[in-house]
């Protein structure tokens, strides 16, 4: 279980605070998949590195499994944004992949293993030899997410992966990560500024408000759990409910406005 | 291929023009100081015979390597460990660039006076005046790697020497190299200058012995061969840095394309 409990974080440089996160308090149970979502600029960035253990927060605390988290805890990882900059541009595909693992002291038969099973899962087997900057975008986030789960870790960290490439390529992606946490079991903490992106991926939305962050709503998304692009985004229930997220930011920048 | 054979043709060009010129302007030269071309090129065969280059232009080559690969490695792990570390940045910045900006040349008589005049002190003047360049592009390398990638090598436990060699090494290899070609041709300079104030052996002692005894086409015909010989050198660096930095070119070339 990953608990955030009273987490506040102040940037200070000089004289001058600026205070990204309030006061955030907020759940995921083992296995669930919460998409954290709220306006641009509203310290997602700074809440991820936080809960990551990359960021030290200023007050409050997060906790996987009971335990306090001082530091990128061994369960945990991490698809960030840019993935241009995430995967080291000077080593191929597979040694992206391999590197964490060889670092976990993984034995060699069982590294491989895990690096072919884990392109083969994101659609990427044959590709092992070619380095990233000889892939699309698309494909380099899929590069980056086999990374994540060939380090079989309990809980994994998406920070807007797909804010960066297209629509089309977004679709396939998002179906990806609802089929691999299907399949594996693990727990997801989705981060987005998309709000169908959210409730199409989540079984829960939790909306924050903007800067400074304080937990606005959340939301159950009650949807059937075998999501496909057509028919879930055109169901009365998905609208529904996306307006009601729809409403929950707006009502967020409205009060940020005054 | 017809493409290769016109970059080959390009660049051969000029120096081929340059030489002729030189040979049809200085055909009748009667100036003892500046003998035609054609009489150099006949003390060129005379002088550099293989007896020659093992006895001169060896231990010129030997010493020149050894303070070169000694100034890299002391360059390189110095500049490492002062580009990760702020306060190391703090202490060490102003005392390099006091040291920095001594021109190596006048140090020789210096280091004379505790290295002798031997091999050591030829070597210490090169090590002393090619670290800058190799610790000074280190550092800044070093300090400008994408934070990106820190945060991506520590969330997947990549630390300790790991994090060294496959992740700051390579992503400041682009500006390492750029070091090591500047205090390439630094290098030659001052394993040509260590070896004219005292030697007993080396290209630079050969060429000024030649010019104290007049042997003036013979002086011309060690200039050549200093010249020829930097060149090779630098052909080398660019093939190796090629090689190891090929990742860095295919990067570069997505980037502009995309």
């Amino acid at each position: 279980m990953l608990e955030v409990k009273g987490l506040r974080k102040v940037y200070k440089s000089g004289t001058r605070e600026v205070e990204a996160l309030r006061d955030l308090t907020f759940t995921v149970e083992n296995g669930d998949l919460v998409c954290l979502v709220g306006p641009s600029g509203c310290g997602k960035t700074t809440l991820l590195r936080c809960v990551s253990g990359l960021l030290d927060p200023t007050a409050g605390d997060v906790r996987v499994d009971g335990k306090a988290v001082d530091g990128p805890p061994p369960g945990m990882a991490v698809v960030f944004q840019e993935y241009g900059r995430s995967l080291f541009p000077w080593m191929s595909v597979r040694a992206n992949v391999e590197l964490p693992l060889k670092q976990k002291k993984v034995a060699k038969a069982r590294r491989a293993e895990l690096v072919e099973q884990s392109l083969d899962a994101v659609g990427l087997t044959g590709s092992e030899s070619a380095y990233p900057w000889q892939l699309s975008g698309g494909m380099q986030q899929r590069v980056a997410i086999a990374r994540a789960i060939a380090y079989e870790p309990q809980t994994l960290l998406m920070d807007e992966p797909f804010a960066a490439v297209d629509a089309q390529t977004r679709a396939d992606l998002e179906d990806l990560v609802r089929q691999l946490w299907k399949r594996l079991g693990v727990t997801i903490l989705f981060v987005t500024h998309d709000i169908d992106e959210s409730v199409y991926l989540g079984q829960r939305v939790v909306m924050l408000s903007s800067s400074p962050t304080v937990v606005q709503d959340e939301l159950i998304i009650d949807l059937p759990d075998e999501r496909d692009q057509l028919t879930t985004r055109a169901d009365a229930r998905f609208i529904e409910l996306r307006t009601k997220v729809y409403e929950q930011i707006q009502a967020a920048k409205r009060n940020a406005g005054q | 291929m017809i493409n290769m054979i016109r970059r080959a043709g390009l660049a051969v060009a000029l120096p081929i023009a340059l030489f002729a010129g030189w040979y049809v302007l200085s055909a009748g030269s009667e100036n003892f100081y500046a003998p035609p071309l054609s009489k150099i090129l006949t003390a060129f065969g005379d002088t550099w015979t293989a007896d020659r280059l093992r006895a001169d232009v060896a231990p010129s080559l030997l010493r020149l390597v050894a303070g070169y690969l000694l100034a890299a490695l002391i360059g390189v792990g110095a500049g490492v460990a002062i580009g990760l570390s702020r306060r190391l940045r703090a202490t060490t910045e102003p005392v390099l660039e006091f040291f920095r900006a001594i021109p190596p040349p006048v140090l020789v008589p210096v280091i004379m006076l505790f290295a002798g005049i031997g091999n050591g002190m030829k070597v210490t003047v090169i090590v002393f005046g090619c670290v800058w360049p190799i610790l000074l592009n280190t550092v800044e390398g070093v300090r400008a790697v994408d934070g990106v990638v820190l945060d991506t090598a520590r969330s997947y436990g990549v630390n300790g020497t790991a994090r060294i060699t496959h992740v700051v090494l390579p992503a400041a290899g682009p500006q390492i190299a750029a070091g090591l070609r500047q205090a390439l041709s630094i290098a030659i300079i001052l394993m040509v200058i260590s070896e004219m104030f005292a030697a007993s052996n080396g290209l630079g002692f050969t060429i000024v012995q030649f010019q104290r005894s007049f042997a003036i086409p013979e002086m011309w015909s060690g200039i050549i061969l200093l010249g020829l010989l930097g060149f090779l050198l630098s052909l080398l660096f660019r093939l190796a840095e090629r090689r190891v930095l090929r990742w860095y070119e295919g990067l570069r070339a997505a980037q502009r394309a995309g």
